[in-house]
């Protein structure tokens, strides 16, 4: 590979403090040799490559640390390769993969086959999770220590929580030793239990049952108590109410430490999007009110909450042409989880470094990998956007095998144009 | 003469029945003159007219119904066309079969209109948008009941003359009731003022933004009503534990002679049926023939859905 000089950029690296025009250098072996100010045009050697960014943004590529593949078993939804160009289209260079699959990735002779998955079909990189209990069942927990030895990166059951408090507390209390990440879905089944929707207006007008925002709260309440007696990495996968918000706000004052995340979904939408049952806003968890919406952007500004997720989920048509009881959960999203958030930033709601940070240093530091960032010597795993390129959101348009997009026909404003994957140009737009 | 040329002035914008929320108010005053001439028909001797002659119309219940199957079936009958009503035990459905591909399957037959009862709410919108036939719903889980409530206002106006400025108490199981919720939207609209009561844990979230007082004291609900409208307990529909017993349901809640004293001396008493005598409602009560109605509604049901076929009927 020749030496890339990436020149006229804007360059954002949040977790450096760079935000300045100038360039990044990409050395042969596609790590980056040199970022910032200093990388200019008038001292390209000969031998190198010279690309012109033309005065776009130049970011970490993204982490995206909730993403459902379908490999295995669900293949017709979403496979690696086609999960691969969706996220190159979207800026995401590394993704955390779900276990909920078919069979459930829980033991260790599944993870070779996913990283061999990975590896062959993809060309972002792949960090799976295991499941936290055995078929995600939440009786017995798995092999924390020999997973994590084959390249497991953390531990979830993905679209479940682990509802019974004494096996969540031995989870905690072994993964503490283990030195295992856990991911939890907070939500309580029981109060959720035959939920569609956020219970409120909305749902007694369309006659849907509701999901009380209680049930998110009482299972945070519930491992951030537990997580006093038992410290172990705890991150809460989504949240999507103003309680939950204030719950974490106290904890953190508090001194605990943990982290959250929240789906771009609930910081861009709300429950009168449902309109007039549409099967692709049935999300988990389910889109609030207007007000519970704005607490989660506040809560992103004072860091209450540390990452954004796409939480890519696809479903195939099938799945979703069904009664809204009947309907499958979940959206794709990693293609436009840039773009959406960029709106965010186009209305004044979040700035561009907090955004950016979101969804790149943040979950990085959280998995502890060295990515989402552009620190010498890391991957030059890079996304290239342009900041206020106007576009509309059309399902043919999209690389993933499923279509389910929540925001069919949204105008959006900035897209990326081009995505590095280890210093090689691995998608571009034309 | 002069109330017919205003009804031929109204349009009715839609090809489907799917809720209260979607009409407006000429519309359903357009319905329910139209259902007045047919009160007097079905009373006649002769009960059948040649209005939808020709035209095929399929009942699709995916709920077990008596009266209001019946109800449209008779309906349909009366006004000459012809009907179908789908067996749902004995089809694809319980092969596996999705609400998309029945409809289908049954819109390549030509129906002009289909009545569907489902168990979940939308289900007759969805319906709508993929068939070229007009859909009438009778029923669809919480959300709406469309022609019980129109039935339930024109019994109302045939004994009180209007519905403007009575006073409506609706008891009973809110949470798991799509008859309540179209009454509420349509009493609301008419002018009515509408009370809930009922227990806490069977009132929907936010009820009160429907435009209706809450009560969870029987006689503070009913105090000063004209209408007392009783609702069945679901115990189908609930999952899990929404009250200590049927016992204790009837002294709160259940309407009783001791309770309906606090309303108008001439209140009527009202119910969608089926009843659970002795658990929503004293069986004398319900057969009491100067306050109940509960007979009336049924035999105006059949009125409401003949002027709800011919109008929604789809036009060619």
């Amino acid at each position: 590979m020749k030496e890339k000089y990436l020149i006229n950029a804007r360059i954002i690296d949040p977790k450096n403090n760079i935000d300045e025009i100038g360039g990044l250098i990409i050395d042969e072996k596609g790590n980056i040799k040199a970022t910032g100010k200093k990388v200019v045009c008038d001292n390209l050697p000969s031998k190198s490559e010279k690309i012109d960014l033309k005065n776009k943004i130049l970011i970490p590529g993204l982490v995206d640390m909730r993403v459902f593949v379908g490999e295995p078993g669900y293949e017709y939804k979403e496979n690696f390769r086609t999960l691969s160009n969706a996220a190159l289209s979207g800026g995401v260079t590394s993704v955390v993969s779900m276990p909920n699959t078919l069979p459930v990735i829980d033991n260790i002779s599944m993870v070779d086959f996913l990283k061999r998955r990975g590896r062959d079909k993809s060309r972002i990189n792949i960090y799976p999770t295991a499941s936290l209990t055995k078929n995600t069942e939440g009786k017995q927990m798995t092999e924390f220590g020999l997973l994590q030895r084959k390249g497991i990166s953390a531990f979830t059951d993905g679209d479940k929580a682990v509802q019974n408090p004494q096996l969540m507390s031995r989870i905690m209390n072994f993964a503490s030793q283990s030195n295992s990440l856990i991911i939890q879905h907070a939500e309580d089944s029981i109060l959720a239990s035959g939920g569609l929707i956020n219970d409120g207006e909305i749902s007694t007008r369309l006659g849907l049952q509701g999901i009380p925002a209680l049930a998110e709260k009482i299972i945070v309440e519930r491992d951030l108590s537990l997580l006093e007696e038992y410290f172990c990495r705890y991150h809460i996968s989504q949240i999507s109410s103003e309680k939950t918000v204030s719950i974490i706000k106290k904890a953190k004052k508090e001194g605990k430490i943990f982290s959250t995340g929240v789906s771009i979904n609930n910081l861009s939408l709300n429950e009168n999007d449902i309109g007039d049952f549409k099967t692709f806003l049935k999300l988990s968890p389910p889109l609030r009110t207007e007000d519970d919406r704005k607490s989660l952007v506040e809560a992103i500004n004072d860091g209450t909450i540390d990452v954004i997720v796409s939480d890519h989920k696809p479903q195939d048509e099938e799945s979703k042409r069904l009664t809204f009881a009947q309907a499958a959960t979940g959206a794709v999203g990693i293609e436009t989880l840039l773009p959406l958030a960029l709106e965010l930033y186009h209305n004044k709601s979040i700035n561009l470094n907090k955004l950016i940070c979101t969804m790149t240093s943040n979950p990085a530091k959280i998995l502890g990998i060295k990515k989402g960032s552009l620190d010498i010597g890391s991957d030059a795993d890079l996304c290239i956007l342009d900041i206020n390129k106007p576009w509309v959101v059309k399902k043919s348009d999209l690389m993933s095998k499923s279509k389910n997009t929540p925001i069919e026909d949204r105008k959006l404003q900035g897209q990326i144009m081009k995505t590095f994957v280890k210093g090689e140009l691995a998608f571009e737009r034309t | 003469m002069a109330t017919t040329k205003k009804l031929k002035a109204v349009k009715i914008n839609q090809n489907h029945l799917l809720g209260i929320q979607d009409l407006s108010f000429s519309e359903v005053s357009h319905i329910l003159n139209e259902a007045k001439t047919y009160i007097k028909l079905n009373k006649s001797s002769n009960k059948k007219v040649d209005t939808l002659r020709g035209k095929t119309q399929i009942n699709l219940f995916f709920e077990p119904s008596t009266r209001t199957q019946s109800s449209f079936e008779l309906a349909g009958k009366r006004l000459g066309a012809d009907v179908m009503s789908m067996n749902i035990v004995n089809s694809a459905i319980k092969k596996g079969e999705t609400l998309i591909d029945t409809a289908m399957t049954l819109n390549a037959m030509h129906p002009d209109i289909i009545v569907v009862r489902h168990q979940d709410s939308g289900a007759p919108n969805l319906l709508a948008q993929k068939v070229n036939c007009s859909v009438i719903n009778a029923g669809d889980g919480r959300r709406e009941h469309p022609t019980q409530a129109l039935l339930d206002a024109l019994t109302i106006i045939n004994r009180r003359g209007k519905v403007e400025g009575l006073k409506i108490a609706i008891c009973g199981d809110i949470l798991h009731s799509r008859v309540a919720r179209s009454n509420i939207y349509l009493m609301n609209m008419l002018g009515a003022e509408v009370n809930v009561v009922a227990p806490k844990t069977l009132l929907p979230h936010s009820i009160e933004l429907l435009g209706v007082k809450v009560f969870t004291d029987m006689k503070k609900g009913l105090d000063g009503c004209d209408i007392v409208m009783m609702l069945r307990l679901q115990s189908e529909r609930m999952q899990g534990s929404f009250l200590p017993s049927h016992r204790e349901y009837y002294e709160y809640f259940g309407l009783t002679p001791d309770k309906l004293e606090v309303a108008k001396k001439d209140a009527l008493i009202m119910h969608p049926g089926p009843m659970n005598r002795g658990v929503e409602i004293d069986t004398n009560l319900a057969d009491d023939i100067n306050r109940s109605v509960i007979r009336e509604q049924v035999e105006l049901g059949v009125a409401i859905r003949m002027a709800c076929l011919k109008i929604f009927c789809k036009k060619n």
